[in-house]
């Protein structure tokens, strides 16, 4: 991010959340769930885990090759006419995109649903600068409207009832509207249409970038993309790094993965291919064609290779959808605009454990996610190996859980590890605990354990099976 | 067939389920297991391993590795999240190439979760058990997703006479528990375990068993918080009511 973070404080985050949230949030997650395990139904497993392995494999071996797939995809767009960044972090990201739109006297940029500049909040820089950026996928246009991000990484405003936006229309269109989302999609489409006509400026993000052609790919449902992309006389591209594959037989791949994946479609409704500006006159196209390639923090990831399986994802969603903690919380608790399993991971990496040490922490390690992923990032090993980055630290970062955490390790451990001290030490609770004792259970408990009680009482303890071992063991073999 | 079981008890449910031990202990030797328990074990180190500590869960595998290392035969848990830890997290646990990994991985390979000991390895299902109750089941993440056991604690279910298996909406939810995810975020632990509790009350069932102790002390405090009339078990206090008890 460009501005330096707060620590994000998921707990807090997560208690703010409306009481409506998890409801809304499961509707929409059911369904996308329901659609995208029909199709792969339709493959069969045997195909959809072939597809999966494949969709892995090329990624990490693209991951893993970047030098060589960039400079290849640098050559090719620069020969189709197009002109090329390189952007070390967020701050110069948005250098690069103000500058050009500066050069051109942009007074209002029409945006594609990005993830990319969500991350490096690049509507903001530009705000900033007095230029007018408007969001125009739908789910976008109505969280900008409330002045927020987005609650999803696909789906932003899916938590919001059609009376919520027909609400925001009212007040901030200043429209009148039936809760209907016919008539919804219709005002927005309207309002649209004459911003697509009037922008200076397009900016997309990209979902792939085809190293051989240079050509970024963008996957929408609402066409929205390709008005952006081809309306205005200048269209600027912000990718990530790790979005390059390697050529068109990988992203055939690749976009058999995404659709199901993230919408439980078999190819969403617009698939754009975008290579450089318009070639010749009265070409459709933009005159002038900027693809801004962005690290922040990327490389470094790679650095690691436990964790930089991280960098494999195609943003589907997926483990949103099937996460029992997402479920619950929605996106906002995750404190920054890509939420889930795949954005705490890539999140703690990117923001650095001192602004997001709690993300590894907000999963019961469920494994839902690795079972879903459709590029089989191994999400609870990654939180894992982070958990141990923010408590003990490692190559990347120094430790920065409190002294006492680690204290309270040592301590315990010696408890849990020593077989007199364990045995003695179970004694003693049993001791300890009977005045508190209710029917086998402990309603109170000291910290940390009250924020166990807080929610369920304790199973008291109840150690016996040792003694009852060596009776039995006294006693001879039994017989059946 | 496998005829020696070293008992890994596990932290967890030496403390608080101490019934489930004593009924492996008898469910195995019915099924004409040799049962040994090796003294020396404690803990398997996870907590440690899951919340970042990896120093202090390493001690504990090693500990755990001399406990059991030199052992014969089987080793058996009434867990499959300390079963998953020693599988698919020890070996990783030590530099490849050193002793201790080349021990981690033979240790592993021959540590079986309880339901997955009896299914796929003793071959048998029906256990000789009678419970004539209407019963639902909680699938324990680690041991479905973990050890990949989805059917063969149902296939032990569904042999046990008298037994009617209801099925439990979104069985395959996580109930929340999560080790140190419970005390660090509560709240969202608790709404988890309330669907869950919901869940469990909609399937009409009489009990809900499970397959782990965190599971079991979440549900099991979930359903007491609550007043239900719902009891929590684990599957193996199923198992172990012999047909011939009265």
């Amino acid at each position: 991010m460009s501005r330096a973070m707060a620590p994000i404080d998921f707990r807090a985050n997560a208690q703010r959340v409306p009481a409506t949230m998890p409801a809304a949030v499961q509707k929409a997650t059911t369904r996308f769930l329901g659609t995208r395990a029909a199709l792969v139904d339709l493959l069969g497993q045997e195909l959809w885990q072939t597809l999966r392995q494949a969709g892995h494999d090329l990624r990490l071996h693209a991951i893993t090759h970047l030098d060589h797939y960039l400079e290849q995809a640098e050559r090719e767009v620069v020969k189709a006419g197009g002109q090329v960044h390189w952007a070390r972090d967020a701050a110069e990201a948005n250098r690069i995109v103000l500058d050009i739109a500066r050069e051109h006297g942009v007074r209002l940029a029409v945006k594609s649903k990005s993830m990319v500049t969500e991350e490096i909040g690049l509507n903001h820089a530009l705000e900033g600068a007095g230029i007018r950026v408007l969001e125009t996928d739908l789910g976008e246009y109505i969280v900008q409207l409330l002045g927020v991000g987005p609650a999803h990484i696909v789906v932003p405003a899916f938590h919001l009832s059609k009376e919520e936006i027909a609400d925001l229309f009212r007040t901030k269109l200043g429209v009148e509207a039936l809760a209907e989302a016919q008539q919804l999609t219709q005002i927005a489409r309207l309002r649209l249409r004459e911003e697509f006509l009037a922008a200076d400026m397009g900016i997309s993000g990209g979902n792939f970038l085809v190293a051989e052609t240079g050509t970024v790919v963008l996957v929408t449902n609402e066409g929205n993309g390709r008005m952006c992309t081809t309306v205005p006389p200048l269209h600027v591209a912000v990718v990530g790094i790790d979005k390059v594959v390697p050529d068109w037989e990988s992203l055939t791949v690749l976009l058999k993965l995404l659709a199901r994946s993230a919408t439980g479609q078999k190819l969403s409704c617009y698939t754009s291919f975008i290579t450089g500006p318009a070639r010749t006159k009265g070409d459709t196209g933009p005159g002038e064609y900027h693809l801004v390639l962005l690290d922040n923090g990327r490389s470094r990831i790679l650095e690691t290779p436990e964790t930089r399986e991280t960098l494999l994802c195609i943003r589907c969603g997926a483990c949103l959808n099937i996460c029992p903690v997402y479920n619950t919380v929605g996106g906002y608790a995750y404190g920054w605009p890509i939420s889930g399993p795949t954005g705490a991971i890539f999140g703690t990496q990117i923001l650095g454990t001192k602004v997001a040490g709690g993300l590894p922490f907000a999963s019961t390690l469920c494994g839902a996610c690795n079972d879903i992923c459709p590029v089989k990032i191994p999400i609870t090993e990654i939180l894992l190996r982070l958990r141990r980055r923010v408590v003990e630290g490692d190559e990347q970062e120094g430790p920065m859980g409190p002294t006492m955490a680690r204290t309270g390790a040592k301590m315990g451990a010696l408890a849990l590890g020593t077989p007199w001290l364990y045995r003695l030490g179970s004694r003693l609770l049993k001791v300890a605990q009977a005045p508190f004792r209710r029917d086998g259970w402990l309603a109170k408990l000291p910290p940390p354990l009250n924020r166990w009680t807080m929610v369920r009482p304790f199973p008291a303890f109840a150690a016996d099976f040792r003694t009852w071992w060596r009776a039995r063991s006294r006693e001879g073999p039994r017989s059946h | 067939m496998a005829s020696t079981a070293q008992l890994f008890i596990t932290c967890l449910a030496e403390q608080f389920f101490p019934g489930v031990l004593k009924g492996m202990v008898g469910l195995l030797e019915r099924l004409g297991v040799q049962v040994a328990f090796p003294q020396d074990q404690t803990c398997c180190g996870q907590p440690f391993f899951n919340s970042g500590s990896w120093t202090q869960a390493r001690e504990l595998a090693r500990k755990w590795l001399r406990a059991f290392g030199e052992t014969d035969g089987a080793i058996v848990s009434p867990s499959g999240s300390c079963v998953d830890m020693v599988r698919h997290h020890y070996p990783h646990l030590f530099p490849p190439g050193t002793p201790e990994h080349a021990l981690a991985e033979a240790t592993a390979a021959r540590t079986f979760e309880v339901t997955q000991f009896l299914v796929n390895e003793l071959k048998v299902t029906d256990v000789g058990a009678r419970f004539p109750h209407k019963v639902t089941y909680h699938a324990s993440c680690h041991l479905l997703r973990g050890l990949g056991a989805r059917e063969e604690p149902k296939a032990l279910l569904r042999k046990v006479q008298g037994l009617e298996l209801v099925p439990l909406p979104n069985e395959e939810t996580c109930c929340g528990f999560g080790g140190v995810f419970s005390v660090i975020y509560p709240e969202v632990s608790q709404a988890m375990m309330a669907a869950k509790i919901r869940a469990i009350e909609a399937s009409g069932a009489e009990a809900v068993v499970a397959c782990d102790a965190g599971c079991l002390m979440n549900l099991a405090g979930g359903l007491r918080k609550l007043r239900s009339p719902v009891r929590a078990m684990h599957l193996i206090e199923v198992l172990a009511a012999d047909r011939g008890a009265p």
